[in-house]
């Protein structure tokens, strides 16, 4: 409902610019406000790495934002439009579907096409080593999978749908991903089973191969050295 | 769907304002949220999170190392002053749940640098408060329908079910991890000990054979 009264407020009866203007500002604001969550800090030439295991068919969205500690002020500034951080995304057979930079702040967006651990590395892009002098890199980290990346205000709006309708398609999104989750569990169970069997095989044939070579080598080592001391008369 | 000529009166009359104040309530930070992350932890490394927390806010810290050595890790929660709320040394899983009994800025750091070549993989949970509710300004002096209280309660039990679920996950991750740690080691180990053993049982016999002919020439010397 405050959606729809908001989006009634962003489209003025005048219908100017000024309403995708404003509209565009509230998304910001709104992906600014879930971006300054949790922070970590990331040395000049340091690659940070973080990893999802997904589903197939997911979509995973990250807001990261940066400040760069100010000597002057004593504090962390946001960090100058020439720092940028690139962002590379890995799929579980290390082929790479996302190799872009961004900016000081950004957001990347993937879908995965197979189920598997993604991976995600950030590294900042920095060559002026100046910049950084010593001090490190803060970076405000959000990492949304699934139906938390769904945006829901932009959903409400597009698809002009009541609270309660709102309501009910975030509990038909949560349950798809949790059918998703399930699917891929079989998945991963099954490989599990495959690899616990391969062990099991192999410790049942190395023990008979191994039983098999002790006796052989021990038949050889008595033949040889029979031949041998007969050879040097000694037998 | 609300009465449309009350809302639209309604979003006549206020309409530049609420969006003002919308914009407003977007800028003061969330009432909260959950930050979920799995990150690799190198050997001897240490790595730090922070947040701020509002005062009063009941914050929850779960973590769980997913591969990795003996699947344990050093934890520690700090508050603003550099008090230690809470520290554990080789924990492979926990869960901490505390009240900010102040704002500022809090840290939680994940230590392996009792490790000195296994790398970590390290997994947490951060929830900070609740979680921020589907419409920012949800007015919520008015009461739920049965409908939307139905809703809330089956939103909230399909996130303890995802909940489960990724604990799920982790322990199956953690499982296949040390079983494929095992199927190798199983084959290194089986090769390895065929090797060693066509080696041994072959240099035992030539050593054998070279005591022998030194002690022939020996005796044939003697007997001379």
């Amino acid at each position: 409902m405050a959606a729809e009264q908001g989006v009634r407020c962003v489209r003025p009866p005048t219908g100017t610019g000024l309403g995708g203007m404003m509209r565009t500002l509230l998304l910001l604001l709104w992906f600014a406000a879930r971006a300054s969550a949790l922070y970590f800090h990331i040395g000049e030439t340091e690659k940070k790495c973080f990893i999802e295991e997904i589903p197939d068919e997911t979509m995973v969205i990250g807001n990261y934002r940066t400040q760069l500690y100010d000597k002057q002020r004593e504090e962390y500034q946001p960090a100058t439009p020439g720092l940028g951080m690139f962002v590379e995304v890995k799929d579980p057979e290390d082929k790479v579907i996302l190799a872009r930079q961004y900016g000081s702040e950004g957001r990347f967006t993937f879908t995965s096409h197979t189920p598997g651990e993604h991976q995600i590395c950030l590294h900042s892009n920095s060559t002026k080593f100046s910049l950084f002098a010593g001090g490190m890199l803060r970076v405000h980290l959000d990492i949304q999978v699934g139906e938390h990346a769904n945006d829901y205000a932009e959903i409400a709006a597009k698809d002009k749908l009541s609270e309660l309708q709102l309501r009910v398609r975030q509990l038909v999104e949560q349950v798809e991903q949790i059918q998703k989750e399930q699917n891929y569990q079989r998945w991963r169970e099954e490989r599990f089973r495959q690899t616990s069997e391969s062990t099991n095989q192999r410790v049942l044939w190395w023990s008979i191969l191994q039983t098999l070579i002790l006796v052989a080598i021990g038949v050889w080592q008595m033949r040889h050295l029979k031949s041998f001391f007969e050879a040097k008369k000694l037998v | 769907m609300p009465r449309p000529g009350s809302a639209q009166r309604w979003a006549a009359a206020a309409g530049r304002w609420g969006c003002r104040l919308l914009a407003l309530l977007l800028l003061v930070p969330g009432p909260g949220g959950a930050s979920e992350i799995t990150f690799e932890l190198p050997d001897n490394a240490k790595q730090c999170f922070y947040e701020d927390i509002a005062q009063g806010t009941k914050c929850t810290l779960e973590f769980q190392v997913i591969t990795g050595g003996h699947y344990d890790v050093d934890c520690r929660l700090e508050d603003p002053d550099g008090k230690v709320l809470y520290k554990e040394m080789k924990k492979q899983y926990d869960s901490f749940t505390f009240t900010a009994s102040r704002n500022g800025t809090y840290k939680f750091c994940f230590s392996n640098e009792f490790s000195t070549f296994t790398h970590k993989t390290v997994y947490f949970d951060f929830q900070v408060g609740e979680d921020p509710p589907l419409f920012p300004s949800e007015n919520r002096v008015s009461a739920l329908t049965q409908m939307e209280s139905a809703c809330v309660s089956i939103h909230e039990a399909l996130k303890s079910v995802i909940d489960y679920q990724t604990h799920f996950r982790l322990r199956e991750a953690q499982g296949r991890s040390r079983a494929e740690d095992l199927n190798t080691r199983v084959a290194y180990w089986s090769v390895g000990e065929a090797l060693i053993l066509l080696v041994v049982s072959i240099g035992q016999v030539f050593l054998l054979k070279s005591f022998f002919s030194d002690k022939r020439t020996t005796t044939t010397r003697v007997g001379s």
